[in-house]
């Protein structure tokens, strides 16, 4: 199979230019550059059924043509690597071990979309990624790669990083911007989108990490192939994430055809000691569980949605049957209730609720009447709120209370247990 | 422009118009705690949620912008579950603990609960507990953390209408809490709006707190006197129990909304400027030290008149706290009858602001400048009684003293047979005149002021005037009886109608047309 984003991973050195370059870096910039238009550019990638790899699956070419082309403001490409869904750690391998990758996309992006400024905006924990793309960038800058005129054009890039503050829901992309914008991170309503009122009020595209990397081999080998690498109307591979009860974790990079059976079972290994699976995340926390008779189930964004979960990040955590399920719902409740940013009644007083409840069953605390109540109550939270995080949390636990109920059940005491503070 | 339907109701609006604005105008309103018509749109309390026809989900009526067949369901089952759900987690982890809070009776928790939540409690984990309750953040204004339901009104108030920026939202999740920026006060002329905006009782205001429960308040329009923009208020006073708070009426005053006045605010220098009204106040007659009659103290009064040789030994300082037709009865008794009066008005000037609070802190200079036709400074009328030229001075609430000093009022004092300060309220001035005559003050008032945009509004009588005193028109009026040329008038009204054909600005104006929203001047 042939590999894209991580054709360079594990390749020595392979995070600088030099070896970058070995394999014909940049040349897909240059061709964008000196013999197309920024029109036939974005009409590549709509071609090759780009998708969002962040996790919305947005069609990538139709995002960047929503910039307006008459607006006098100054647009900006912003790259989303913030990458905190828990169980994602893809982006990391890519800023790391191939950032002149992502900066190659970057070139042939900002040019589509007539673009002169980019924002990297990494993770706050990633420490060794803010360096690995930072060297890239000076790297780059000094190579004529970046800065003004590049490659002998007349177009001129300036890419800064942005270290993040440590919020998850600063991976959605308005509370991003808040965020880039020195506030704090609260997703923004909308209308209007980014694409027209963005970064500082101005246009702006926002892209996931590995989105982005698969622009430069789009434009080098043609939309055609990378189309012909997915499903139908999901062009290229993926990079997944496994982790969890499995023998080989990592990242893997895979056709979005790939069924979750194979990743566990063949790349990623199969379940330690012969166990078997009892539940799988198929896309970050955020996914829906899937249990074991689901997983022949195609990895791509409408085969997932098909059958009630999603691709989402691409974070895939094997749970095998040593696995208390009140616990391991506990511990994803316990993570939204930290995470949600506040702003929204439903998801800031329901979050922390439900973790509450979840974690009273987990102690043995709960009554009978807990069990009835608490999926209504998880309910409540999702389809209610600004961005799409009341929604994950509903989608997340609600799957452990419906799909685990009995393992709920087991736990109910009818003891005189008063909570207190 | 679109039209659409809200409960079966049809409207046309403006394109941009969000649903609750279109609501608003039909008169349905739609359940709101982070919505404010006068603040930005932060659409994050969810209970504006309404069923919008063929969109799969319910939508914030405070941010969806109608569309031209749009049809809207404010109280469709989907749209009474999700206020009650709503109200579930507004309430999980407030305290409720309305037995102690001022808001209690006037807050949207309880009004929404009773409206659209009347659930049993699910609740059996213990509340998310905050760090600060009954927390001075300024001068006026109490924190409590965990009453807050973080609409964010306060902070929009902070960062979009005053500009300050002292409010933010701290920390995430059920631990977010309201606080000011580190090293901050709420200490801005405007910082008692927080408390009216705020739709619980997470900022409550010190001056009031703990003194009246709201239920016990009666409201009565009124136009703050404190300075020359006119704030439309509210008197709000203690109608049913007043043996409590030392008798006192007046228990606060809130802002009255006028988009073209002082939209829905007022300053702090204005809000708790009124305990004047019940405090310090001249209640009898008073002639040296002796407490008489009203009878005496206009005998008093006619008497020296009527031994005057010329009325030009009368000199006249009227206020520009005086109603319009206060000041029309002055014009018509010294002017008109006693000819030769000299009659100028004082109104004392302080710093300003670039927002409402005016230099003029005077409620009716406008109104006088064109009734009197005079020009707003009395220093020609103080020389000319220091020099003697006045048998009788005649001081309608003007305290001289902190004008012209006290050696100038006392050299007068000296050189005037009678000086009459009609008055509401004791001040330096008082020890000085000879005989001080009770008046009443504009909360006892039925009238109207013309502020400095020459818009004429009314005020309303909240109760009847303290003690012995009496409205400043009606005093002249019964003056005027013993003078011989009966200026008696029914009522206010029957003022104003006179005070309109005679001084032209005032137009065709009628009680009616100014109504509570005023009318200017032409």
């Amino acid at each position: 199979m042939e590999k894209i984003t991580s054709r360079h991973f594990g390749i020595p050195n392979s995070h600088l230019l030099e070896t970058y370059r070995k394999d014909g870096g940049y040349e897909a910039a240059r061709k964008a550059l000196t013999t197309m238009t920024p029109a036939a550019v974005i009409e590549e990638v709509k071609k090759s059924n780009l998708r969002g790899l962040g996790g919305a699956g947005f069609p990538t070419g139709m995002k960047w043509s929503f910039i307006p082309a008459n607006n006098p403001k100054p647009k900006y490409l912003v790259i989303n690597g913030d990458e905190g869904e828990p169980g994602t750690f893809k982006d990391k391998y890519i800023f790391e071990q191939d950032p002149h990758s992502l900066l190659e996309g970057i070139i042939i992006t900002c040019y589509a979309i007539g673009s002169h400024k980019c924002y990297v905006y990494i993770r706050g924990e990633y420490i060794k990624s803010i360096n690995a793309v930072q060297a890239a960038i000076d790297e780059a800058k000094k190579a004529n790669f970046l800065g003004k005129g590049i490659m002998g054009t007349n177009f001129d890039l300036e890419v800064v990083v942005h270290q993040g503050a440590g919020a998850y829901i600063c991976g959605e992309e308005t509370a991003l911007l808040e965020s880039l914008e020195g506030k704090k991170g609260f997703p923004r309503l909308k209308p209007p989108f980014p694409a027209v009122v963005g970064v500082f009020g101005c246009p702006t595209v926002i892209n996931n990490v590995e989105t982005i990397a698969c622009v430069g081999p789009i434009i080098a080998k043609g939309a055609e192939w990378f189309a012909k690498l997915g499903s139908e109307k999901n062009g290229g591979n993926r990079l997944f994430c496994i982790s969890g009860h499995v023998n080989k974790p990592g990242v893997y990079e895979l056709p979005n055809g790939t069924t979750l059976r194979e990743l566990i079972y063949d790349h990623a290994g199969g379940i330690p000691n012969g166990r078997k699976l009892k539940a799988v995340i198929p896309g970050g926390i955020s996914a829906p569980l899937l249990t074991p008779d689901q997983i022949d189930v195609k990895m791509d964004f409408d085969s997932l949605k098909a059958i009630g979960s999603m691709a989402g990040s691409g974070g895939i955590i094997v749970m095998d049957d040593t696995t208390d399920m009140v616990w391991a719902a506990m511990v994803a409740a316990r993570f939204f209730a930290h995470e949600s940013c506040g702003q929204c009644s439903p998801c800031r007083e329901g979050s922390g609720w439900v973790y509450r409840q979840v974690k009273r069953f987990y102690d043995g605390h709960a009554k009978p009447h807990d069990l009835k109540n608490l999926p209504g109550i998880i309910n409540n939270i999702g389809g209610n709120t600004i961005c799409a995080f009341g929604d994950a949390t509903t989608m997340s636990i609600g799957s452990y209370v419906s799909k685990f109920r009995q393992e709920f059940e087991a736990k109910i005491k009818n003891d005189n247990f008063v909570p207190t503070a | 422009m679109p039209t659409l339907t809200i409960d079966g109701k049809q409207i046309e609006v403006p394109a941009g118009t969000t649903v609750i604005q279109a609501a608003d105008k039909l008169g349905i309103t739609i359940p709101r705690y982070c919505y404010h018509p006068a603040l930005p749109v932060s659409g994050n309390c969810r209970i504006c949620m309404v069923e919008i026809e063929k969109q799969p989900k319910l939508q914030i009526a405070c941010y969806t912008p109608v569309a031209d067949g749009m049809v809207v369901h404010t109280n469709s089952p989907k749209v009474l579950e999700s206020r009650k759900t709503v109200l579930e987690f507004l309430l999980v982890n407030h305290p409720v603990d309305c037995p102690v809070c001022d808001q209690a009776g006037e807050c949207k928790l309880q009004d929404y609960y009773m409206e659209h939540g009347q659930y049993d409690s699910r609740l059996s984990d213990v509340k998310v507990k905050k760090e600060k309750k009954a927390f001075s953040i300024g001068p006026t204004v109490m924190l409590d953390q965990e009453r807050c339901i973080l609409c964010t009104r306060c902070v929009r108030f902070s960062d979009t209408i005053t500009k300050t920026s002292e409010f933010g939202v701290f920390n995430r999740g059920d631990h977010s809490q309201l606080d000011l920026y580190p090293g901050k006060k709420l200490d801005n002329n405007y910082s008692g709006n927080v408390v009216d905006i705020c739709p619980v009782g997470a900022l409550t205001d010190s001056d009031f707190r703990f003194k009246c429960r709201v239920w016990y308040l009666a409201q009565t329009k009124s136009v703050c006197p404190g300075c020359s923009q006119g704030c439309n208020i509210t008197v709000e006073w203690d109608k049913m129990r007043p043996h409590q708070q030392k008798k006192a009426r007046v228990m606060r005053l809130k802002p009255r909304h006028n988009p073209e006045v002082n939209d829905y605010w007022m300053c702090d220098k204005g809000r708790y400027n009124y305990r004047f009204i019940d405090e310090n106040r001249i209640q009898y007659p008073q002639l040296g030290d002796e407490i008489i009659s009203w009878d005496k103290a206009i005998d008093t009064v006619a008497g020296a008149v009527k031994s005057l040789k010329n009325t030009n030994r009368i000199g006249v300082i009227a206020s520009a706290q005086l109603t319009n037709e206060d000041l029309f009865v002055v014009r018509k008794l010294f002017k008109d009858t006693l000819k030769g009066s000299q009659i100028e008005f004082d109104a004392p000037q302080a710093d300003g602001d670039d927002f409402l609070l005016k230099a003029d802190r005077n409620p009716n200079t406008a109104g006088a400048i064109k009734i009197l036709d005079a020009k707003g400074n009395a220093q020609e009328i103080i020389e000319k009684a220091k020099a003697g030229e006045f048998d009788v001075l005649y001081v309608f609430g003007v305290n001289l003293i902190k004008l012209y000093g006290k050696d100038v009022v006392a050299a007068i004092a000296k050189k005037v047979k009678l000086f009459v300060y009609q008055g509401s309220n004791v001040n330096d001035t008082c020890s000085y005149a000879h005989l001080n005559l009770p008046s009443s003050v504009y909360a006892e008032k039925e009238g109207t002021f013309t502020n400095c945009q020459n818009k004429v509004q009314r005020i309303w009588q909240a109760f009847t005037p303290l003690a012995e005193s009496r409205g400043d028109w009606q005093i002249l009026s019964l003056l005027s009886s013993k003078l011989g040329t009966e200026l008696t008038y029914k009522n206010s009204q029957e003022v104003f109608q006179e005070l309109t054909k005679q001084v032209g600005a005032f137009g065709d104006m009628s009680y009616e047309k100014i109504s509570d929203k005023g009318v200017t001047t032409t």
